[in-house]
């Protein structure tokens, strides 16, 4: 994908992009495909659907038969599933060319229908085509594309396979409509519908009550977030009237700098945005949601829909720029939650934890770079990590594999996650091996690959920002760079930590197992080689401007610097004239000294040693097969535990509401008002019962009582 | 003359009312209901010489309305007979819930 970048940008100058006005190409043939190829994959599910789910309740195994005699509704998927998001990508493509050479600088809002007026309060079905979705469409169509190819690979012998290809098409839709939607409203469907399929693909395999249990805990913290993001519109609405992008930066003049409202809606906003893109303390949802097929991990879980909530702030960054508290609570978070998710991650022996833990100090990371006003930064790093991340978890979906198939031939119950089992692996699937080391040492932030540039380029903002003339709490800001630069070197830590438990040192799998351990199938490595493409080259399109004379940026080799600082200039433009106003020019040297040249140099010699050192140290190390291994003990106990995070919310969160919601069924309803109600009717059964006791049947009775009757009326009539 | 015919008048209901509510013989209690009414049409001829016409024409109403009440009442009366073998009024209660 990016050789295909690199090779648009070198023709910038063609006759095309000379044209002036951006004519956009199909653009909602993009959002379409996916939803269609959805619809057709669901009705194989359903046509397929009775067989498919008594499967999955039955433990998952179904018999399909062997690969050429399987029925339609497990072979078609194959072709739809990857091939409405090729088409969807090639359009995407066709789009970003035209867009190239043109200065764009206002949005093309395409609108087709209104969705609802109210008053004078209207939302249209509306796409925003600008540089910042346009960048957010190429990372979903593209590393969605080829993540489809690997589940192809990955989920072919399973019995929901044409349902788990509708899932994910199905959240391919969502996801465009929330890059796309050219207002809050639009995003807030795709918000919503994302975090549906999250919920749908977690829990895919359903009759396993604990991956049931993290689907909906997924749902449920998500829903904490999405409280925030409802909040903040509100107080947008009340504001602007509208909740479309374009009116509403247009209004943001208005606002007063650092006042309580800007600060407030930027606050509600950051909290959806901690929820869907997984920051403390809404974070606990992740690590858990990788009992969802691999795949999905990489697709949901790391490249695309955790990032919505950075796209949230890059897009809404006038907002942000606009409050000092809001920025500094966004860039606090991600970087407290950046260091603290990778203290975890040095303990974890699921090879998946590792890499959710990773995501999550990962997207901290975005969080710094969007809250100290870097948008492009952070919006750079997303895409990077969306190349490497999706690498590392396609890589360790192919070892998954090769496992769950070396454990199924001895019908060994092992756990095909522990990288305690795993080791040496190398020697049994060396494509694999290859293209994670790439991305490990791209995460770790070695040079030149793409996680130096993007990462480093956050660390050095962070630095830049509180260095700024009239910044607020510089101090706070230099506190941040240094945790930044330390969380960066327990990134090279652990990431080299699983790759020498997975690949390296003798095999722990067992000697029989260890015969049936394959290299992946080409339909599973071809996608990891070209995001391994992406995780080398995906870093030079933003090459700094102070880096690109020197030796890390080639002497000046490359066409460009900055290119994506550039490109994505008219979304960011308007924070900027903000920040420059109130906070003046940023620094150009860290808190202790030092230029940014020399700050990179540094930072990447120091993640070279600690993957070297890791590599030695866990090396030497002892590993044994999880079931022989000793339980943790010490600090390394309460990091394996995960700091006892999710007992504590158990106990101080969880619990109490359960409790107050068991109060308020077994007190509150069921006695006092459900008491309430019977009573009204036993009083009543009971009164007719009573009244019911005149009523003899028999004609002298009412002869007699209606002779009476008569004459007390008369009695008293007369007397 | 008024206050002779409004004494009978008033002789003629006490008696009905009297059997409607002694007599457990449903065709007894019939009689006795015609009985009542009569006595009310005595008191309407009574007063139709004081006051006008109209006493006189509801004489004609209320036979109409007896005669009517007659046959549904046999009616009904003979149904009963038929089910129970009995008409009287004590050896059954269908009138409640």
């Amino acid at each position: 994908m990016t050789a295909l970048l690199t090779a648009a940008l070198a023709q910038g100058g063609s006759p095309a992009a000379e044209s002036g006005a951006f004519e956009p190409f199909l653009p909602g043939l993009i959002v379409l495909l996916p939803l269609l190829g959805f619809l057709a994959n669901g009705a194989l599910a359903l046509a397929h659907g009775r067989d498919s789910a008594n499967a999955v309740r039955a433990g998952g195994e179904l018999d399909l038969g062997e690969r050429g005699s399987r029925p339609l509704t497990h072979t078609l998927p194959s072709w739809i599933g990857p091939g409405v998001l090729g088409v969807a990508f090639v359009i995407t493509l066709v789009n970003f060319t035209r867009m190239l050479g043109v200065e764009l600088a206002e949005p093309v809002v395409v609108s087709y229908w209104t969705w609802m007026a109210t008053g004078t309060f209207t939302v249209d079905a509306a796409l925003q085509l600008d540089q910042l979705s346009f960048l957010m469409m190429m990372i979903v169509t593209g590393v969605g594309f080829l993540i489809h190819l690997f589940s192809v690979g990955y989920m072919q012998d399973d019995a929901g396979y044409p349902r788990y290809f509708a899932f994910l098409n199905l959240f391919v839709f969502f996801m465009l409509v929330l890059v796309m939607g050219a207002s809050y409203a639009l995003m807030f469907v795709g918000w919503e519908g994302v975090g549906l399929c999250s919920y749908l693909l977690i829990g895919f395999w359903f009759s396993d009550k604990e991956k049931a249990d993290a689907g909906k805990k997924a749902f449920i913290v998500n829903r904490i977030g999405d409280f925030g993001f409802l909040v903040a519109m509100f107080l947008l609405y009340t504001t602007f009237g509208t909740l479309d992008f374009v009116p509403v930066f247009d209004g943001t003049e208005t606002l007063v700098y650092g006042g309580g409202l800007v600060t407030a809606i930027t606050l509600f906003f950051f909290l959806g945005a901690a929820g869907k893109s997984a920051q403390i303390p809404l974070y606990v949802w992740l690590p858990d949601a990788m009992a969802g097929p691999t795949p999905v991990s990489a697709l949901i879980h790391a490249a695309t829909m955790v990032t919505a909530g950075v796209y949230l702030v890059a897009r809404s960054s006038v907002l942000f720029a606009l409050s000092p508290v809001g920025g500094a609570t966004v860039a606090g978070v991600g970087v407290l939650t950046a260091l603290f998710a990778a203290t975890i991650a040095l303990q974890q022996h699921d090879i998946k934890k590792v890499l959710a833990y990773s995501t999550v100090s990962q997207l901290g990371y975005m969080f710094v770079g969007v809250g100290v006003g870097a948008y492009a930064a952070g919006v750079f790093h997303l895409m990077t990590h969306a190349f490497f991340k999706a690498l590392l978890f396609l890589g360790s979906g192919a070892v998954i594999h090769s496992m769950h198939h070396a454990y199924h031939h001895t019908h060994s119950h092992e756990d095909a996650q522990d990288m305690r089992n795993m080791g040496g692996l190398k020697a049994h699937m060396p494509i694999t091996w290859i293209t994670m080391w790439i991305a490990t040492l791209a995460i770790a932030g070695i040079w030149p690959l793409a996680g130096f540039f993007s990462k480093d380029e956050i660390i050095w903002q962070a630095a830049a920002f509180g260095g700024a003339e009239t910044a607020p709490y510089p101090l706070l800001y230099s506190l941040y760079w240094a945790m930044a630069l330390v969380a960066a070197m327990l990134t090279a830590f652990y990431m080299t930590r699983m790759m020498v438990m997975t690949f390296h040192g003798a095999n722990r799998t067992g000697t029989e197992e260890a015969k049936h351990l394959h290299e992946a199938p080409a339909i599973m490595w071809v996608p990891l080689a070209v995001l391994a493409v992406g995780s080398v080259f995906g870093g030079w399109i933003n090459v700094p401007e102070a880096l690109r004379t020197s030796v890390l940026g080639f002497g000046g080799a490359l066409p460009m610097s900055e290119w994506l600082h550039h490109w994505l200039e008219p979304i960011t433009a308007r924070a900027h004239e903000v920040q420059l106003e109130h906070l003046g020019e940023v620094a150009h040297a860290a808190p202790i000294g030092g230029g940014e040249v020399a700050w990179a140099i540094i930072s990447t010699v120091a993640a070279l040693a600690v993957v070297v050192a890791a590599f030695r140290v866990v090396g030497a190390q002892k590993v044994v097969p999880a079931a022989q291994s000793p339980a943790p003990t010490g600090f390394a106990k309460v990091l394996y535990n995960k700091y006892y995070v999710d007992e504590h919310y158990d106990r101080f969160i969880v619990r109490p509401i359960l409790g107050a919601s068991r109060f308020c069924w077994k007190v509150i309803d069921a006695t006092i008002i459900d008491g309430t109600v019977n009573a009204v009717g036993w009083i009543a059964k009971g009164l007719g019962w009573g009244v019911s006791m005149f009523q003899t049947g028999s004609v002298n009775t009412y002869a007699f009582i209606l002779t009476l009757g008569v004459l007390v009326i008369l009695g008293v009539s007369i007397f | 003359m008024i206050n002779e015919a409004l004494v009978l008048s008033a002789i003629i209901f006490v008696i009905g009312t009297f059997g409607v509510l002694v007599r457990r013989n449903a065709i007894i209690m019939f009689l006795c209901i015609e009985l009542q009414l009569n006595a009310v049409n005595v008191a309407f001829v009574a007063f139709a010489n004081l006051y006008g016409i109209e006493g006189q024409i509801f004489v004609f109403f209320v036979m109409t309305v007896a005669a009517a009440e007659a046959a549904v009442g046999l009616a009904i009366i003979i149904s009963i007979f038929r089910h129970y073998e009995t008409v009287d009024v004590g050896s059954f209660n269908l009138l409640k819930w």
